[in-house]
């Protein structure tokens, strides 16, 4: 478990090196796409301090936040300079500068940006560590929109069907790109693993501190019982899907901004742990991008 | 290149003591999960008694309980569960009951299995094994009698394989599982019972084979003592048959000389072995059952044509359409010796 200090410090390295980023690809640096975490850290951060290092995470395309935070938890440390490389598509990258913001692969940790492809792909990898009785449970991670993919309902299936040990963690920020959940999902998100003998937990919160009493709860039963878990977090996603694609109302976004985990986190810490927090993740962020910026891009090594 | 030559016997598709297609593949999932704890198969009912829709798996349930896993009819969480154990070292081998069924797996294989290694900087492996019947002639229909795998040809990271009768199709098998990397094995449905050609002592008939290359061999097979042949056909699986029985009534009734080159590796693949057979023959027909339109053959004719050789060349492939049931219209649209001999004799101007 993690002390509100560092539950802290993990939310704003997250807010910190997205908000450094969408300035990077305003201005140009960055090409492609990325899709900012920004609203939704205290989902990560709360997750990540009740895992275990060796535990498998799959990720999705909005996987930095998840990244950073894992990276947190494990003994290494983080690691947002090869995170800012790979986005940079630079040879000293996560991947090399092969993935880009969606693909990337660290320790245990893998994301890809496919909706929904990653479910049977972690509820294999929670077969392999259940066969190899590593003791390790498999994390995988989905918004709203991909529960429309129909290979989720397959792994439901099998994960429950096989006693597999994953958890699923739903982030239902209500948003799937531009379309609202109100045209895409029918029933309830619970009910769909309900209907497959999957228990869930729901919290509708952006208090880290809710968030982790429900995550310990979520994967405690994964790992005491070898059983897949659903974990239900509605949530909000501040900044636009990816990076200019906003098409809610300013009043909306108003709104919701006001369940700022950050805000809702802060008082719990000293003025002085605060400041000390925002200088230490400023630095950490200008070392990364500054590092990250003067590192040659990769060379072709490919034979064909 | 690395070349062997040995002869065969081309009675041997008749009466033969040997295994069948099916008793091979059978025996190396046997050996496999014997020596290989690693190895799992999954797939729908591969249980026994049942054994699998065309018993390839039969037996193995009731040996290895634990590692045979008889699974929802779910191909496409099939291949991505089996993938994700194979990202985490195991060994899962899949069977998906009918080839047509591919579609369904296409995503996880082209946006997951394949990607994995080189996506995360070759910091990971993926050996995962996709077995699965294709092909007609059995009167399966529209959906249950395709060849597929043009779909999966060039597909980056992904080794797509075909075992024939000719070469040792369990070992090529074992060769895939032992394999680092996502391969799809194409069985076509009338290999099962074929029994495995014999190597034997040569008369008027015998092909001399050289074998190119060990882990996927490609076949170069030529008329024994012939100076010059005259006709280079090549193709793969099951279609090797029908290519053997047309150079026997070519040799026979035109007295026109084939070699025959028979791919067990369809991509990536090697040309070198093709052109230095077409080198001799300057003509060339490909032979496969998948649909003719931007299909193998195409890809084989347009490295050739890269390559600068001067040849007359030619395919020989399904209609652009899908397989009938009847038998007559099933018959019309797949290729045949027939019309092998006839696209030979137009090569020839005959
Ligand atoms: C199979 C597939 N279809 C569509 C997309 C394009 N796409 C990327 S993210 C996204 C929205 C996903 O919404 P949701 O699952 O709610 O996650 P969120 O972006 O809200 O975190 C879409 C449509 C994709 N990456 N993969
Ligand atoms: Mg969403």
């Amino acid at each position: 478990m993690t002390d509100n200090f560092a539950l802290y410090r993990i939310m704003l390295l997250i807010r910190r090196f997205e908000e450094r980023l969408l300035a990077e690809f305003s201005t140009g640096k960055l090409v492609g796409t990325t899709h900012a975490y920004i609203g939704q850290e205290a989902n990560a951060a709360g997750i990540f301090s009740v895992t275990d290092a060796q535990d498998v995470i799959f990720s999705n395309h909005r996987c930095h936040g998840h990244f950073l935070a894992y990276g947190a938890s494990s003994p290494q440390g983080s690691d947002p300079y090869r995170l800012a490389a790979e986005l940079m598509g630079k040879a000293t990258g996560l991947v090399g500068g092969r993935g880009g913001s969606q693909h990337i692969h660290w320790r245990n940790f893998y994301s890809n940006g496919i909706q929904g492809g990653i479910l049977p792909v972690a509820t294999g990898m929670a077969l392999a560590e259940k066969v190899k009785k590593s003791g390790q449970i498999a994390l995988a991670f989905l918004g709203d929109g991909t529960l429309g993919e129909g290979v989720l309902y397959e792994s439901l299936n099998i994960a429950s069907l096989w006693n597999l040990p994953i958890l699923f963690v739903v982030e239902n920020n209500r948003y799937a790109q531009t379309t609202p959940i109100e045209l895409a999902v029918s029933g309830t998100i619970a009910g769909r693993f309900t209907a497959f003998g999957i228990p869930t937990l729901e919290r509708d919160t952006s208090d880290v501190l809710e968030i982790q009493a429900a995550a310990l709860e979520a994967v405690g039963s994964v790992r005491r019982n070898g059983r897949p878990f659903g974990l239900i977090l509605h949530t909000n996603r501040f900044s636009a899907h990816s990076k200019g694609d906003d098409t809610r109302s300013a009043a909306e976004i108003a709104r919701i901004r006001e369940k700022d985990p950050l805000l809702i986190h802060a008082p719990r810490l000293t003025d002085a742990e605060r400041a000390r927090a925002e200088s230490e993740i400023a630095a950490i962020i200008e070392d990364a991008f500054a590092q990250a910026t003067a590192d040659p891009f990769p060379k072709m090594k490919d034979e064909r | 290149m690395k070349v062997k030559s040995f002869v065969i016997h081309l009675s041997s598709f008749i009466y033969s003591p040997m295994p069948t297609v099916l008793e091979s593949l059978n025996q190396a999932l046997h050996h496999a999960l014997l020596t290989d704890e690693r190895v799992y198969l999954l797939g729908e009912d591969i249980l026994d008694p049942y054994g699998g829709a065309f018993k390839v798996t039969r037996g193995l349930s009731a040996k290895f309980p634990e590692r045979v896993l008889t699974t929802p009819i779910s191909e496409a969480a099939i291949v991505g569960v089996a993938s994700g154990m194979a990202l985490r070292s195991l060994r899962p081998v899949v069977e998906i009951m009918f080839g047509d069924f591919v579609t369904l797996i296409a995503d996880q294989l082209v946006n997951h299995a394949t990607k994995f290694r080189w996506m995360y900087n070759d910091m990971v492996r993926v050996p995962l094994v996709v077995r699965t019947p294709m092909g007609g002639g059995r009167g399966y229909g529209p959906t249950h009698s395709q060849s597929l795998e043009k779909m999966f040809l060039g597909v980056p990271g992904l080794r797509v394989v075909a075992p024939n009768t000719l070469g040792d199709p369990g070992q090529l098998l074992a060769n895939a599982i032992a394999e680092d990397d996502p391969v799809l094995f194409i069985e076509h449905k009338l290999l099962y019972t074929r029994p495995l050609l014999q190597a034997s002592q040569g008369d008027l008939t015998d092909f001399e084979i050289q074998q190119c290359g060990e882990t996927y061999p490609t076949y170069v097979l030529r008329i024994s003592n012939l100076e010059s042949s005259n006709l280079t056909l090549a193709t793969y699986g099951y279609n090797f048959e029908l290519v053997c029985q047309a150079a026997l009534e070519l040799l026979m009734e035109r007295e026109i000389f084939c070699e025959i080159v028979l791919f067990s590796q369809l991509s990536p693949f090697d040309i070198a072995p093709l052109l230095d057979s077409l080198r001799r023959t300057r003509r060339l027909l490909t032979v496969e059952e998948g649909g003719l339109t931007l299909g193998w053959g195409a890809e084989i004719l347009a490295r050739l044509a890269e390559s600068g050789i001067q040849a007359n060349m030619r395919r020989v492939a399904a209609l652009d359409l899908p397989i009938a049931n009847s038998r007559p219209l099933e018959d019309a649209i797949l290729p045949s010796v027939e019309k092998i001999v006839d696209a030979a004799l137009a090569l020839h101007g005959t």
